[in-house]
């Protein structure tokens, strides 16, 4: 049950770009096709899942022991970033056609804070489920992280299908351009905020 | 280059909210209120200041392949210095912007100020090229704050102007991204060339 809701909740209520402003320069940088909003969508699930298990553990079994907790930042975005080059050279490796797919992605991810993000809430943040607030658990944690990748990934995707149909339309010479997508994604945050109390 | 129009470009023509939009998640994520974002802004700054200084003067003992990563490197160590900086004297501050402190270091504009400038130029310049940055940043983020804090309850720096509970949909998600999409807007009107 609980995975129900941390699904529901990481997806829709606390969408990750709408509710928690993570990850919005890759949702303003690469949202103007949807195609290129799906594989970006792709590679971020996949790393935000990966990097969100190796920082989990990292932070249980050498941080947290060492009481060194202080160093998590430059822990995290030297593992992050190890990890992004790593997963680049093997994909090539082992899978010409999905690194077509994902690889000119990859590189932006590094600097993605929707990563780093995820990484320091789950082993940070305390979440409440009928009524005890307790720490994730490692599963809790990939299933949240996962989730939260998804909700990027929709968003996302939502957001590149309303831009293609706005390049049809005249927009004022101010407006062109990022103000005029910001103030959609300010209309899309609102059709999200209806989720909000279903959790 | 002059060493004023350095500190001077950050600031309007090569504004990192407005014209460069880089740095848009704490941007949005941390203006509920102007003094948030002049304290999200001032951390920003002093980050700014120390990376661009420290990167010009070790980039060039750095092999150019293992660039990005020395210089997140460097930014990490800065954000952490603040991190514990800010726990220690504002505590209050500190945890209402939360995660975003952290989050300094996956800023594109200190990496983006990192790479563009400080690898290329003279310490002394870096630095005050950090320091116009961090102005710019600073002032986008408290004008965004400041205008979503007077519509969305009616105050300014805390400060009661407004009658009434103003609109609470600016203090809450959407209106962060509009709030700032029209100032964007009146930015390009008026002001870009």
């Amino acid at each position: 049950m609980e995975y129900i809701l941390i699904i529901i909740s990481a997806v829709f209520v606390n969408n990750i770009v709408l509710n928690q402003f993570l990850g919005v320069c890759p949702f303003l940088g690469v949202s103007n096709r949807i195609s290129t909003a799906v594989g970006m969508s792709a590679a971020v699930v996949f790393v935000m899942t990966l990097a969100t298990l190796i920082t989990y553990l990292i932070q249980t079994y050498i941080l947290n022991p060492l009481q060194i907790g202080f160093m998590q930042t430059v822990t995290f975005i030297l593992v992050i970033a190890a990890l992004v080059q790593m997963v680049e050279i093997i994909l090539k490796k082992i899978s010409p056609a999905l690194y077509q797919a994902l690889g000119i992605f990859l590189p932006l991810i590094t600097t993605n804070c929707a990563v780093l993000g995820v990484a320091i809430i789950v082993v940070t943040k305390e979440f409440t489920f009928g009524g005890t607030a307790a720490m994730l658990t490692l599963p809790q944690a990939l299933v949240y992280a996962a989730s939260m990748a998804l909700g990027f990934g929709l968003a996302l995707t939502i957001f590149a299908g309303l831009r293609e149909h706005m390049d049809l339309v005249g927009v004022p010479k101010p407006f062109r351009g990022v103000p005029i997508a910001l103030i959609t994604a300010g209309i899309l945050a609102l059709a999200f905020m209806g989720f909000s109390g279903i959790v | 280059m002059s060493r004023l129009r350095i500190i001077t470009k950050g600031i309007i023509s090569g504004n990192p909210i407005f014209v460069l939009v880089l740095g848009m998640c704490p941007t949005l994520g941390t203006t509920t209120s102007a003094v948030n974002g002049l304290g999200m802004g001032l951390a920003t700054t002093f980050v700014l200041m120390l990376s661009n200084l420290v990167i010009s003067l070790i980039a060039g003992l750095i092999p150019s392949k293992v660039r990005i990563p020395s210089f997140i490197v460097v930014i990490a160590v800065f954000v952490t210095v603040v991190q514990l900086i800010m726990q220690a004297y504002v505590p209050a501050l500190y945890e209402t912007l939360g995660l975003f402190i952290p989050l300094i270091v996956v800023n594109c504009i200190v990496l983006g100020r990192a790479e563009a400038f400080a690898s290329k130029n003279k310490p002394l310049d870096s630095f005050l090229d950090g320091l116009g940055s961090g102005i710019g940043f600073t002032l986008g983020l408290t004008l965004l704050g400041a205008v979503r804090e007077l519509l969305g309850s009616g105050a300014f720096f805390g400060w009661k102007m407004l009658p009434g509970d103003g609109m609470l949909v600016f203090i809450l998600a959407p209106g962060a991204f509009i709030a700032l999409g029209y100032l964007m807007v009146l930015f390009n009107k008026f002001l870009k060339a």
